[in-house]
């Protein structure tokens, strides 16, 4: 059975969400529930099973597709993608248990369920193609929830959001099956495996055509400045569940599709660009704190933070070093945490008053106590208090940073900082002071689904943010090996020079424990 | 006094044109049916039809073997040429018509189909399309593209509408004009090198180093305009919505597929060999050709208000896009060729097949075309199974993994990168994405929108059981497209690199 599990853990949603049809409306919540849960457990065992202690691909699969084109089921996993699946099934069923949503439940419920099948995909896939169907994918059931169950714009906004990413990826398509032609001039056989093209070696040039192929892809997906534009509307008019897998998930994927394609197979493009797109990402977490501050919407405040914050996860994925790798992917998880769990705050007051509105709040602390405090601690990890989970991975991307260029890490440290101010400052308006509405006195606080939902994620947020050594350390195990690939194929002086040389500072290392 | 002809019958190999005999046997029996005895049911002419399309399919099949193992089969003086693209091309051929060909099984009664000369019509045109792509000689060309194109004409004004009509002289003049192009272009060809045969044509101007490229230059425009206007390139193409419009969306969707390929196997012969010995003002046209034609007619097909003339202008850009592999020339894309239209036919049967469900008699009083985007709000919560059906096409023909045309797409996409066409492959890419939108607006229409009154009885009004098997069986072929396309691959890679395409 374990050498099947993730194409268990990929199809076992599907084939659920296939049967759901059948259920009736009123028992699909509880049956969603069930499909979830079976799905995180089985995750879980999947943890369990894995080997901290390998860098390389374990779990692997292999059956083939189309042969004639190189195109082969290929799927497995390392310590970069174990968690993001956990993620990815943990948040499906934090999702399923406290939705709130009531029209429509059993198209939504089946929509989710097709949605996990596409995220455990991308993440699992070792094969280009099999990622990018999966990538793709996501995007329909997506496209339905936001379309279906949105505000007032949804239309607008989830046709945005589907053209944008697509006419992206579209991009990344040709830059693929340019990276499968290569392979194939080098080999004379096409492949689409991701772990053979990690062996082919390419001239300068062709590495920055390709890794600018590749990154538009990944950029409007991630979003990063100036291809962020579709975001704001997705958040604002998609309904909680869907800014909630939107910003945990989705956009988790075009992060990991850094560390993923764009790091490996092209180190010198990399090192090419690390200055250039560190200045974007630095830009990218300034400008849209400086948005966020300015919105009356919580939501948006929120949603512009959680842009803000990815720019720090590129800074660390572009410090091309383990610690700033290692920091990043981490920060991934953090980030999904924190800002899943920021959605689903906010949802909960939607729920309540129908507006997302700054104004129309104000000494809800004194009314919903409960509500309050975890909007608090979630807040706090947000902006980066120490021993909460998003400080080990922005302090490690910061630090990883930091050996590449001091100048651009002590502006973005400012700039994180500084970013707390509009947080605090939304918690202020909102939170504290006199309750200075009239329907705000009678609000209920937090109810037994949605502490269902919420406590998970505070818990985990501290414990992480407190001990991070059970998921740093396959994390890094796995990143080491990627540098080490990096380092191995990079070809000009300066990328040799950037990229760290793990297997001699480790013999370092190995010396000095021997003394 | 002149000489007997002496030519011994097994010189001739008269199987060759068994293929086309069938069909031919299978119209004039069907007529004889109707002198014998008349009214019978279209039932009984649907399945006559079908029976003898198999049989023609299991010659073709046979044809096959015959080619893998001994190479290409001529006949009849060396006018029939039963090569891999001939062979392939009629199995689509046929295969498509007999995907078609059952949806004349509705519920509703349709004047057409009241006339068994419908379905011999049909056959004839089958026999036509198949000699046109089985020779290399100009003439025969010609014929089967005549007999093709005045039994399509025919079969489109017996859908009696105001709309068919207009629509079939429409394509009746446009298509006259062609022939013209076409007759002009072949007299060229034949003054400059004394042969009717395009192999004889290309060895000729190859042995005399084209130094006639003037007149080739000519003869080339005539047959860009005249394979423009069946293919319906761009600026060729104005008939085609009026048309698709005008026909019964079965008919229509069938236009999209089957004279399609047709064309393309003719201007493969044609066009690829004068490609190939570099007449590069060809490749310029060719090029300037494939991208207007994938490009405008994306532009256009967002603003149509009609779901089918959406998915007219959507076809006519897809044909561009296919057409980028005869521009390509090499084994690779021409493989792709096949494949983009094998997995091409399957969604857009089912994509027309579920327009031809939604027929309504007469319009709605306001309702300006028969499948307007409107009629298809909120279909989601009307008929469920339906909106996915459709949903499922259209993401489909946007080029959405893991549905069928996405994997022709790549391979088409895969072939002009390996021929280093780079420009042309993110062209290509690019115009997909445009193509998402108006896809995307007839999902968003039904998955997104409430239902508008007036149209619930419209829904499946004429889905019988034959039609929603159909419409089975195409969604089938697209979701499970991508267990299908290595074989397809294999099979297809075979017969069209030994016939030296």
């Amino acid at each position: 059975m374990m050498d099947h599990i993730l194409s268990l853990l990929i199809f076992f949603p599907a084939l659920a969400a296939m049967l759901g049809f059948v259920v009736r409306q009123d028992s699909i919540r509880a049956y969603g529930i069930a499909v979830a849960g079976i799905e995180f457990f089985l995750s879980l065992w999947l943890w369990y099973a894995y080997d901290p202690m390998v860098s390389g691909m374990q779990f692997m699969e292999a059956a083939p597709l189309i042969p004639a084109f190189g195109i082969n089921y290929l799927l497995g996993i390392d310590g970069i993608s174990l968690f993001i699946i956990i993620l990815s099934t943990f948040f499906t069923l934090i999702g399923i248990a406290s939705l709130t949503e009531t029209r429509r439940v059993k198209d939504m419920i089946i929509t989710l369920l097709f949605l996990e099948m596409t995220m455990v995909g991308v993440f699992a896939a070792l094969d280009a193609i099999v990622f990018y169907v999966f990538w793709e994918l996501s995007l329909v059931p997506m496209l339905y929830i936001i379309g279906a169950w949105g505000g007032p714009l949804r239309i607008y906004a989830s046709v945005k959001f589907f053209l944008y990413t697509f006419a992206g990826s579209l991009v990344m398509l040709v830059g693929m099956l340019f990276m499968a032609y290569f392979y194939y001039q080098a080999t004379g056989t096409w492949s689409f495996s991701i772990l053979e093209w990690y062996r082919l070696i390419l001239p300068e040039n062709f590495q920055i055509w390709l890794f600018v192929a590749f990154f538009l892809g990944f950029a409007i997906k991630v979003p990063m400045f100036p291809f962020h534009t579709w975001l704001p509307y997705a958040h604002g008019q998609a309904p909680t569940i869907g800014s909630v897998i939107l910003a945990a998930i989705l956009l988790k994927m075009g992060t990991y599709a850094f560390v993923r394609f764009s790091l490996p197979l092209f180190p010198d493009a990399s090192v090419f660009f690390m200055f250039p797109i560190a200045i974007i990402a630095i830009i990218m977490i300034i400008y849209t704190a400086m948005v966020a501050y300015a919105q009356e919407d919580i939501k948006q405040v929120v949603a512009y933070s959680s842009i803000s914050h990815m720019g720090v996860i590129i800074l660390g994925t572009f410090a091309l070093n383990v610690e700033g790798v290692s920091g990043s992917v981490f920060l991934m998880i953090a980030h999904g945490v924190v800002s899943g769990a920021l959605f689903l705050l906010v949802g909960v007051i939607y729920d309540r008053r129908h507006t997302k509105l700054m104004s129309e709040f104000g000494g809800l602390a004194s009314v919903m106590p409960r509500y309050a405090t975890i909007f608090g601690i979630m807040m706090m990890a947000s902006v980066g208090l120490p021993l909460t989970i998003n400080f080990v991975g922005e302090f490690l991307s910061l630090l990883g940073f930091y050996k590449q260029s001091h100048m651009l890490t002590l502006t973005a440290g400012v700039a994180i900082i500084v970013g707390a101010i509009y947080m605090l400052s939304a918690y202020k308006k909102a939170f504290f002071g006199q309750v200075s509405k009239e329907e705000n006195t009678k609000l209920k606080d937090l109810n037994k689904t949605e502490l269902v939902g919420l406590v998970p994620l505070v818990i985990v947020a501290i414990w992480l943010g407190v001990y991070p050594k059970p998921v740093l350390e396959p994390i890094n195990n796995s990143v080491e090996s990627v540098i080490q690939l990096m380092h191995d194929k990079a070809q000009s002086a300066e990328a040799k020079e950037r990229i760290p040389n793990l297997s001699e500072s480790n013999g370092i290392i190995s010396m000095q424990e021997a003394h | 006094m002149l000489e007997p002809v002496n030519v011994s019958l097994a010189s001739l190999n008269l199987a060759t044109l068994a293929p086309m005999l069938i069909a031919i046997v299978g119209a004039l029996s069907m007529l004889v049916i109707d002198l014998v005895k008349g009214g019978l049911h279209k039932s009984l002419y649907v399945m006559v039809s079908l029976l003898f399309l198999l049989l023609d399919l299991g010659a073709l099949v046979d044809f096959g073997g015959v080619f893998l193992k001994n190479g290409t089969v001529l006949g009849f003086f060396d006018v029939m040429l039963m090569d891999g693209i001939a062979i392939l091309s009629q199995i689509i051929i046929v295969a498509g018509s007999m995907l078609f060909i059952p949806l004349a099984l509705t519920s509703k009664r349709f004047h057409e189909y009241n006339y068994p000369e419908y379905f011999s019509l049909f056959l004839f045109m089958i026999a036509g399309f198949q000699f046109m792509v089985a020779t290399d000689n100009l003439i025969l060309v010609f014929v089967g593209l005549e007999t093709a194109s005045l039994a399509l004409y025919t079969l489109i004004a017996l859908h009696n509408r105001r709309k068919s009509f207009e629509a079939a002289v429409k394509y009746f003049t446009m298509g006259a004009l062609a022939a013209g192009f076409y007759a002009f272009g072949a007299m060229i060809l034949y003054a400059i090198s004394g042969s009717v045969e395009i192999n004889q044509i290309a060895t000729i101007l190859a042995e005399d180093h084209y130094s006639n490229i003037g007149y080739v230059l000519i003869a080339v425009s005539f047959m860009i305009a005249a394979f423009g206007f069946k293919l319906s390139m761009v600026p060729f193409h104005t008939w085609t919505p009026d048309v698709y419009e005008g026909s019964s969306a079965a008919l229509a969707g069938y236009m999209s597929i089957v004279p399609k390929i047709a064309g393309f196997v003719v201007a493969m012969r044609l066009f690829e060999f004068l490609v190939h010995s570099g007449v590069v003002w060809l490749q310029v046209i060719l090029y300037i050709g494939v991208v207007v034609t994938m490009t405008a007619a994306n532009i256009w097909a967002l603003v149509q208000t009609d779901v089918k003339r959406m998915l007219a202008y959507s076809s006519i850009s897809h044909a561009g896009f296919v057409m980028a592999a005869i521009l390509i020339g090499t084994t690779q894309a021409n493989t792709g060729l096949f494949l983009y239209w094998a997995l091409f036919s399957f969604t857009n049967l089912g994509a027309f097949t579920m327009l031809w469900v939604n027929r309504q008699k007469n319009l709605l009083p306001g309702q300006s075309s028969d499948h307007p985007y409107e009629k298809f709000s909120g279909m989601v919560k009307t008929m469920p199974m339906a909106a996915i059906m459709m949903g499922l096409f259209m993401l489909s023909l946007a080029g959405i993994p893991p549905f069928g045309l996405f994997w022709g797409k790549i391979y088409m996409i895969g072939s002009a990168v390996s021929a280093g066409y780079t420009l042309l492959a993110l062209i290509m890419a690019l115009n997909s994405a445009i193509a998402g939108y108006y896809y995307l607006k007839l999902i968003v229409f039904m998955f997104m929108k409430e239902p508008m009154v007036g149209y619930e009885g419209y829904y499946l009004m004429n889905a019988s059981l034959s039609l929603k098997t159909i419409i089975g069986v195409a969604a089938v072929g697209t979701i499970f497209a991508v267990f299908a396309v290595n074989p397809l691959l294999e099979v297809i890679t075979l017969f069209v690199y030994n016939s030296g395409y």
